[in-house]
């Protein structure tokens, strides 16, 4: 999936989660949500986003980012081959290919 | 029989010639179709291939072999990718899904000669603590039919807890493995980060998940983490490790503590919890056999939850990216335009608590408010992690409730997600810092389990297995059954 661009560009600094705008977000999120199913996402949005802006008071100034336990770094391995393409076999829970090709609506006409 | 087996005995009775591996697994899937409808713990019965493998593990003990899990019957939660058998994680948009490989700790536990019985039901993605998100259906606990056993490894617990098996693998992201272990009155461990491979475990956190035994006693979970632990090169955060203890414990089961144990007690663990009874009750035992305690403080305690539905919430959003109806996984009808088969697909498959978790992680890694709480929430869990650094220095063990609660009703929290989150308050902090973490039994409230947790150093299990075994030697809280009277 491609990302999509649009973004809330003059909402720098959050204070709250009011105003979330659930019909953007679903869109980034590709979620095709109906009226009544954005309305309730936006009230339990905006009780989460509301729990976790507790944390907005914790001093972090001059601490780094912590991304993984015990600061660990993704190991590489060596670029050797050691697996072997079988498309068919993993194909097999595809919703619709056709000569290894995964098919989805025409894109461009 | 094997209601009354743990992994253990079975173990003793196979190797004695009590009883072969055919039978305990004909007995093992007899017992699931007969209780499994009034629980709905387990998704998929893999009936066949078990009868095969109990049959392949007698050959071998008739051909010498003695490992001392061979043919042992036991249950995978379904996260866990197995080649040729449904794996759903909970979800509709799985719900066709035939794996094309193995896990690497579905491997593991097949080359050990264990034999699984089935996959386990669990909250869709992982993504829950009563179970109640699961497409299948939620489970029900079997100390109460009206609770929910707690998740998301609910349908693992629930399984352990009822008898139909005596281990299951589950997961632990902010406490899968631990608050279920605690509503069920079984014993649940969450290894440390990287002790057990990732690979083929469906992710929800990447950072976070950990896979783990679910057992009736810690001599069984040190049993089954010696087999599903162990470097693996398909998992970039798979730790290296050559830990002795953990190939001696396979033998020889849990070692003897070398000392008593200087215990801590976290002062904000013990501030609103309702499980202060059962707690105190264990805590006098423990002295009775020689370890102390020491107050703690952990005083970046109250971030914790906010902090991991951030990073939680965010990594789910990008992970569950890829489910998007081309290559695998459920696919709407009739789509108009790719963009139509994405988003469709997407709202099709995914049930509300995924679709709140990656709309939460959507909106905070947007434009403009990644550094307030991506970046905000990683600075704090560096300071939840130093929390637990300095309590070590002190002491070897920490001490605290599981969960905040024994289990509740079904559709108690159902409509309150951010109640709900609160039910991790005592499991998320270590999952932050990467922590071994366990629960097991210490008594009872309102006649339904209650689990406390033990937290160890990195790497150090051998010491949380330590004691819990030796606590379990002293008391009778682990052989409680549903059931009976309490």
């Amino acid at each position: 999936m491609t990302s999509n661009t649009n973004t809330p560009s003059d909402d720098s600094t959050p204070t709250s989660g009011d105003g979330i705008d659930v019909a953007h977000l679903s869109a980034l999120a590709r979620l095709a949500l109906n009226a009544e199913a954005t309305s309730e996402v936006a009230s339990d949005l905006q009780s989460i986003v509301t729990l976790i802006d507790a944390m907005r008071t914790v001093d972090t100034e001059g601490v780094e980012p912590l991304s993984h336990p015990f600061d660990g770094t993704a190991r590489l391995r060596a670029d050797e081959v050691t697996e072997h393409p079988d498309p068919e076999h993993f194909q097999r829970n595809a919703p619709a290919t056709s000569d290894q090709y995964y098919l989805v609506p025409r894109v461009v006409e | 029989m094997n209601d009354v087996f743990s992994l253990r005995e079975m173990s003793r009775a196979l190797a004695d010639g009590q009883v072969s591996s055919l039978e305990l697994t004909q007995d093992h899937l007899a017992r699931v179709k007969e209780v499994d409808s009034r629980l709905n713990s387990f998704i998929t019965l893999t009936e066949e291939t078990a009868i095969a493998h109990a049959t392949a593990a007698d050959t071998l003990r008739g051909q010498g072999d003695k490992r001392p899990t061979l043919g042992l019957p036991m249950a995978h939660k379904d996260i866990f990718c197995t080649e040729g058998t449904l794996t759903t994680a909970g979800s509709k948009m799985l719900s066709n899904f035939v794996a094309p490989y193995d896990a690497t700790v579905v491997t593991k536990m097949a080359d050990a000669g264990m034999v699984s019985v089935g996959k386990t039901n669990m909250d869709e993605f992982a993504m829950g603590s009563s179970n109640e998100n699961s497409y299948f259906g939620p489970v029900t606990n079997p100390w109460d039919t009206d609770r929910v056993p707690g998740g998301s490894s609910g349908g693992s617990a629930a399984a352990v807890a009822a008898g139909l098996v005596a281990g299951a693998t589950g997961t632990d992201t902010g406490g899968s493995i631990r608050q279920p272990a605690a509503l069920c009155g079984i014993t649940g461990l969450k290894p440390t980060y990287g002790r057990v491979s990732r690979f083929g475990m469906i992710a929800f956190a990447s950072s976070l998940d950990q896979a783990g035994p679910m057992t009736r006693n810690a001599e069984d979970a040190a049993l089954m983490l010696s087999v599903m632990a162990g470097f693996d090169p398909k998992d970039s955060t798979s730790a290296n490790r050559d830990d002795a203890w953990l190939a001696d414990v396979l033998h020889h089961g849990i070692a003897e503590l070398e000392r008593p144990a200087v215990i801590g007690l976290p002062d904000q663990y013990y501030e609103n919890s309702g499980n202060q009874e059962s707690l105190a009750e264990a805590r006098r035992e423990l002295e009775k056999l020689g370890h102390t305690f020491k107050s703690v403080s952990l005083p970046h305690t109250d971030a914790a939850i906010p902090v991991y539905y951030v990073l939680a919430s965010a990594e789910a959003s990008t992970n569950l990216s890829r489910y998007d109806g081309v290559r695998y996984g459920h696919r709407c009808e009739n789509p108009t335009s790719l963009q139509d088969l994405y988003e469709r697909s997407r709202e099709e498959g995914f049930g509300d608590e995924v679709k709140r978790r990656i709309l939460t992680g959507t909106y905070t890694l947007s434009v403009g408010y990644f550094d307030a709480y991506y970046l905000k929430a990683q600075k704090i869990r560096r300071l939840i992690a130093q929390d637990f650094d300095k309590a070590f220095a002190d002491v070897d063990l920490l001490l605290t409730p599981t969960s905040p609660t024994p289990a509740f009703h079904k559709g108690q929290l159902t409509d309150d997600p951010v109640a709900m989150y609160q039910q991790d308050l005592y499991t998320v902090p270590t999952s932050l810092a990467g922590l071994p973490a366990m629960s097991i039994p210490c008594g009872f409230s309102q006649g339904l389990p209650m689990g406390m947790q033990l937290i160890a150093p990195a790497f150090r299990e051998d010491l949380a297995l330590g004691l819990a075994a030796q606590f379990q030697r002293h008391t009778d809280w682990h052989l409680k059954r549903p059931g009976e009277s309490n």
